[in-house]
């Protein structure tokens, strides 16, 4: 069976146990996502800080509804994004952009990705990456808003 | 429990897609069916052959191709018509049931004797699929009509309580769903066209789930309109139906216009030709009729009293089996009174996106999400569902694969 590659432990456990879940205050902007194919949304907030003229995110709450891989996968961003200057975290979620695009063959930075190159078996199912993909495109967005209202 | 009316295995031995296996070398168990039917060889050779033998553009030329694919078209139309009970010049080809509908709503927004207008209503269901009820919202906001809609019951069923109070004297139309495609739920159709009637309005309904698994014959109805696509009915994609009584085709205005719709054209304007022509502008699907004409044969020879009783006897099977199993609910009526094969459920603790795909890595194939029926979902209080529907090829074996299926999914999440 296919299955255990796709619902690593990794990502069983953050399904279970979400990391950082829940809307906090203050935020800089947030955003409401949906996946229209199955109805699965989040809305997420993200904060920034400057720290010496660069942004660096400080913290990023969501709410959300959705399948195991979308909670497992927002959770996990999360852990990956919180603390760090937005380029690296804008790195980190291009790079995991890829892995999702990689139809399975992904060779994965596990230095860059850490947990999330548990994900590397979602994207041998292309109706399942959009699933993985939920968060980190809502985090994405609502970084781009808050980075615009810092300017 | 065995259909005694109709041979399960000699069905299946005509689709060639029910032969193959998917995922783990399983055999393919297709409980998808109201996305999309699979296809017997019989339509598919049907569809080979109009673009084998007799490929031209209908209605056009004099050379024997071209009487050929205009017999096969029209025969097709004839065909569909006998199907309904209808007239064949009742039966306008259009690409699915989605775009029949949106021709009716569109010539319900265009100038004529049926054209909507500010004040008036529209009525609608909460159980529609987006098909039927974006089309509606869209011609009430080109109009400034009002979109009226009649709510669900907790158990899935309409509410038609209130039918005499939501049907007004400005109620224009009444687009209904003939039977969920979530839940199964088969509303009193012919009732609510009695009232509609009685006020002066007319009313569309929704085969696109009704066709394919019950008979439906166009003069008990009690339906001005039914739309339905081939492709859910063991046909080829891109064609469906509008069947329209023949005195309101007549006093609607074409919807996509070009060329073979036409009676006279000079540079000042145009002139139609009568319904269904009118409405159906550009070479059409001939092949693709070929094959709905060829999936209407197969129905026909099956008995579509024989298709209802078998997909009755798995749907109550399913429910059985479903209803046995802890922290699975289903949507919607929990018999087959007035109820089709299409059942929808929730596996508490489970979403229904990872149920699909455990029961993918099983060999069974369900649709996962909100099935195009987002105000259902949300009225029925769940974000997303998992549904298994059936048709003449699914056996008792395939329910049973399917309980077993969710048990398993419930033991790999660690909720069963």
């Amino acid at each position: 069976m296919q299955l255990e590659s796709m619902y690593q432990d990794i990502i069983l456990d953050h399904y279970r146990n979400p990391h950082h879940k829940g809307l906090r205050d203050p935020f800089d902007a947030e955003v409401h996502h949906v996946n229209p194919v199955c109805g699965d949304e989040v809305t997420l907030r993200v904060s920034l800080k400057d720290v010496n003229g660069e942004p660096v995110v400080e913290d990023v709450s969501y709410d959300s509804l959705g399948c195991s891989i979308s909670q497992a996968s927002a959770s996990v961003m999360s852990d990956l994004v919180i603390g760090k200057p937005v380029a690296e975290a804008m790195t980190i979620s291009q790079a995991f952009l890829e892995l999702m695009q990689s139809k399975g063959e992904g060779q994965p930075d596990e230095g860059l990705l850490e947990d999330a190159v548990a994900f590397v078996g979602v994207s041998k199912y292309p109706a399942r990456i959009k699933c993985a993909l939920l968060g980190w495109m809502a985090w994405k967005d609502a970084t781009a808003q808050a980075m615009e209202v810092a300017q | 429990m065995s259909s005694v009316h109709l041979d399960v295995e000699a069905v299946r031995a005509d689709f060639p897609a029910l032969a193959r296996t998917v995922r783990n070398d399983k055999p393919l168990i297709y409980l998808d069916s109201g996305a999309t039917s699979q296809k017997p060889v019989q339509v598919l050779d049907a569809v080979r052959s109009a673009y084998e033998q007799h490929n031209a553009a209908a209605h056009r030329g004099t050379h024997l191709l071209g009487e050929e694919a205009t017999d096969l078209y029209e025969g097709a139309r004839a065909k569909v018509a006998a199907f309904l009970a209808a007239r064949p010049d009742e039966v306008v080809f259009t690409k699915n049931a989605t775009e029949a509908v949106n021709l009716v709503a569109y010539a319900l927004s265009a100038p004529g004797q049926l054209q909507v207008r500010a004040g008036d209503e529209v009525l609608i269901t909460e159980m529609e699929h987006h098909a039927n009820l974006v089309p509606w919202q869209q011609l009430c906001e080109r109009t400034g009509a009002t979109l009226r809609w009649l709510d669900v019951t907790p158990e899935g069923r309409l509410d038609t309580d209130d039918l005499d109070n939501m049907i007004t004297g400005r109620t224009r139309i009444v687009a209904v769903t003939h039977q969920s495609n979530v839940t199964g739920t088969v509303p009193p159709v012919a009732e609510i066209a009695r009232v509609a009637h009685q006020k002066g309005a007319l009313v569309l309904a929704d085969g696109a789930q009704s066709v394919p698994h019950q008979p439906v014959d166009v003069t008990t109805l009690g339906a001005d309109f039914l739309v339905f696509s081939s492709h859910k009915m063991l046909g080829p994609y891109g064609i469906g139906v509008l069947f329209g009584r023949a005195e309101l085709l007549e006093a609607m205005p074409p919807f996509l216009t070009g060329g073979s719709m036409i009676e006279v054209v000079r540079m000042e304007g145009s002139t139609f030709l009568p319904p269904p022509q009118r409405f159906e502008p550009g070479v059409p699907a001939i092949a693709e009729a070929a094959g709905l004409a060829a999936a209407v044969d197969y129905l026909t020879a099956l008995g579509m009293d024989n298709v209802a009783a078998h997909e009755e006897s798995l749907t109550a099977h399913a429910l059985d089996a479903l209803r046995e199993i802890d922290g699975v609910r289903i949507l919607g009526p929990d018999t087959t009174k007035d109820r089709g094969g299409a059942v929808a459920f929730e596996v508490d603790g489970v979403h229904p996106h990872d149920v699909g795909q455990v029961l993918d890595e099983l060999g069974i194939a369900v649709r996962t999400g909100h099935h195009c029926a987002w105000p259902l979902h949300r009225a029925l209080g769940v974000q997303a569902s998992t549904r298994a529907s059936f048709y003449v090829y699914n056996t008792h074996d395939e329910v049973d694969a399917l309980a077993d299926g969710i048990r398993y999914a419930q033991r790999f999440f660690g909720t069963g």
